[in-house]
């Protein structure tokens, strides 16, 4: 097991620095002068001057990587030529908003996809059963920003529900019923998402595994229902749940911005429309990096949590 | 004893294939409806609409009437037109970065999965590692400082990014052909790569590339509505189904047919082709047919 995450430690090092590299020369894939570029609106003799000396961009490209390299591990993502904020600074800011509105939305998904997965699985083909089939994959085919647009005409407007609306986010320091209040939305958007991939995952994997011979044996000796799904049945059939949820929350740190945007929720994706908007090109470097490596990071945690749950995988 | 045995094995099979493994009826509607979203889309200058530029502003955000099927929005632009001809921009998108994607990633994967050795290795390391970078981040960071913005360029961007998925998908389903023994039969019959290639792997990877690029076309129109709301997409006044849904937004209480017709035509448009994309997976997918 130690060797197995050992050897994933590893490849997770190597596509981190490759990541790095690509956030990196980003912004040579781009037409024109990167000085340019990067100063965008705050462009001035001053501010040029000052980014040449930080980023050493008199030198060759690959001497620049280090130097930028540098800077980034000892948690200097360089400073905004446009708000003057360090860029560290403005992520710190934001990133916990997107881990709460995972967070909530997971515990969600988790809480109603389960039950469900489960109360189908028993019966598959039953009438309940087609109808969830039916009902998560028309939900599947929604995009989420249709969601908040419609969540917010019946929720915030025609119901008139208080934080519920856009710009309506508080944060968790200043009031937490509030914020829990304002963050509702937002985390049921992305739960419903999350609930339709991980119930049609689920109740596949339980009905595969409710056909084993030891659940038969475990019904015979008249164990409940309730206990052989949840005690017998849950965790043989959870690795590839739990493997779609590590992509899938990578997904969501990644694509949380358009909810984020819709909402007026100050969190990373925002905060990178904002900047792209600003063309505040450091800034935008800097989301880049830290959402690659964040989904690389859950990708590994979940990795883990599967080595858990099935010790054989590790083992081979 | 063994001639019956055969033959209840043939009537099992029979019986699958004759109940178990149809389309089914929803199948064909939704394929129809496909089609005739495509038909209006390439016909849409031929067709009997209104200009979807045109403004008249003796019917601003009108409902709909018999003049103006879907209603008028906030400029007096005739909904149903703009409906119709939006959808061009989603099916371009949508078509045009698949046809990159599985241009570059199908042959790439197939020759992968079928050589095998350190040409399918350092291929299969180096997509892993795009596939690490999150997709819509680059997407619109390139987007965003790729200016002017035109369709093509979203399309290139999106395309690109598609190939390392389409890659690893199709690899992953011609491993499973290429081990199989009507491929090894073929080999020692001196059939040359290309032959194996195009006549043995591809019939059988085909019908999962097939429901895969369906499933990436609704993708990549989801994804252009995530543009047009951000300003990303296509520049307006023409008409995209996410730049209209994105106008509608400051109007919602005004004129909420705005937000509808676009909405639902673009979620009508999605769940078919989610349904026929899964059907076609199930359907081929023998040992999940079986469940």
């Amino acid at each position: 097991m130690a060797r197995y995450l050992a050897r994933r430690l590893i490849t997770l090092v190597g596509i981190v620095i490759i990541i790095s590299i690509g956030a990196f020369y980003l912004i040579h894939l781009l037409p024109g002068d990167p000085a340019t570029v990067i100063l965008g609106t705050g462009d001035s003799p001053q501010n040029r001057a000052r980014l040449y000396a930080q980023l050493g961009l008199n030198r060759p490209i690959i001497e620049q990587y280090f130097v930028w390299m540098k800077n980034v591990l000892h948690g200097n993502l360089g400073t905004s030529f446009i708000s003057q904020v360090p860029v560290w600074t403005t992520i710190r800011a934001a990133l916990p908003i997107d881990l709460e509105m995972i967070v909530l939305s997971q515990i969600l998904s988790f809480a109603v996809a389960i039950p469900l997965a489960m109360s189908s699985a028993k019966r598959p083909d039953s009438w309940f059963d087609r109808f969830l089939g039916a009902f998560s994959f028309t939900m599947l085919s929604i995009p989420a920003f249709i969601l908040v647009v419609v969540l917010v005409l019946v929720v915030a407007i025609k119901l008139a529900i208080p934080h519920t609306g856009v710009s309506s986010y508080v944060p968790l320091t200043q009031d937490w019923v509030t914020n829990l209040e304002s963050m509702a939305l937002p985390s049921v958007v992305l739960a419903i998402g999350s609930v339709t991939v991980y119930y049609r995952v689920l109740r596949s994997d339980l009905i595969a595994t409710l056909q084993q011979e030891y659940i038969t044996l475990a019904r015979s000796k008249g164990i409940s229902q309730r206990r052989i799904l949840w005690r017998h049945a849950l965790r043989p059939s959870s690795v590839a749940l739990l493997g779609t949820a590590g992509v899938n929350i990578g997904g969501l740190l990644a694509g949380g911005f358009i909810v984020q945007y819709l909402l007026d929720i100050p969190g990373l994706g925002y905060t990178l429309v904002n900047s792209i908007g600003l063309s505040d090109y450091l800034v935008v470097q800097g989301i880049v990096l830290v959402v690659s490596v964040g989904v690389i990071v859950i990708n590994f945690v979940f990795d883990f949590f599967i080595t858990l749950v099935d010790p054989r995988i590790a083992r081979e | 004893m063994s001639s019956s045995l055969e033959l209840s094995e043939l009537v099992e099979e029979a019986t699958e294939t004759a109940d178990g493994r149809r389309l089914g009826v929803l199948f064909w509607v939704c394929v129809g409806w496909l089609a005739l979203n495509l038909l209006a889309a390439i016909l849409a200058n031929v067709l009997p609409l209104e200009n979807p530029l045109t403004q008249n502003y003796n019917a601003i955000n009108a409902g709909p009437s018999l003049h103006h099927l879907f209603g008028t929005d906030d400029l007096g632009r005739d909904i149903f037109s703009r409906v119709v001809f939006g959808s061009r921009v989603s099916i371009e998108a949508g078509l045009g970065s698949m046809v990159i994607g599985f241009g570059v990633g199908a042959p790439l994967g197939m020759l992968a999965a079928y050589r095998r050795g350190r040409f399918d290795q350092v291929l299969t390391v180096l997509m892993y590692v795009v596939l690490a970078f999150p997709a819509i981040i680059a997407t619109i960071a390139i987007l965003s400082f790729w200016t002017p913005r035109t369709l093509l360029k979203i399309i290139v961007v999106i395309g690109v990014a598609a190939i390392p998925l389409v890659y690893r998908v199709i690899r992953t389903a011609t491993l499973a052909v290429a081990t199989q023994d009507f491929v090894v039969a073929a080999k020692v019959q001196g059939a040359s790569d290309t032959r194996i290639l195009v006549r043995e792997l591809l019939p059988n990877v085909a019908p999962i590339a097939v429901s895969f690029l369906l499933i990436g076309v609704a993708t990549v129109v989801t994804l252009e509505g995530s543009l047009a709301f951000l300003g990303l997409s296509v520049a307006p006044p023409t008409p995209s189904w996410g730049n209209m849904i994105n106008e509608s937004r400051t109007i919602l209480q005004l004129n909420p047919w705005l937000a509808l017709f676009p909405s639902a035509a673009m979620c009508l448009f999605l769940l078919s082709l989610n349904f026929i994309g899964d059907r076609l997976r199930t359907h081929f997918d023998v040992s999940e047919g079986k469940l």
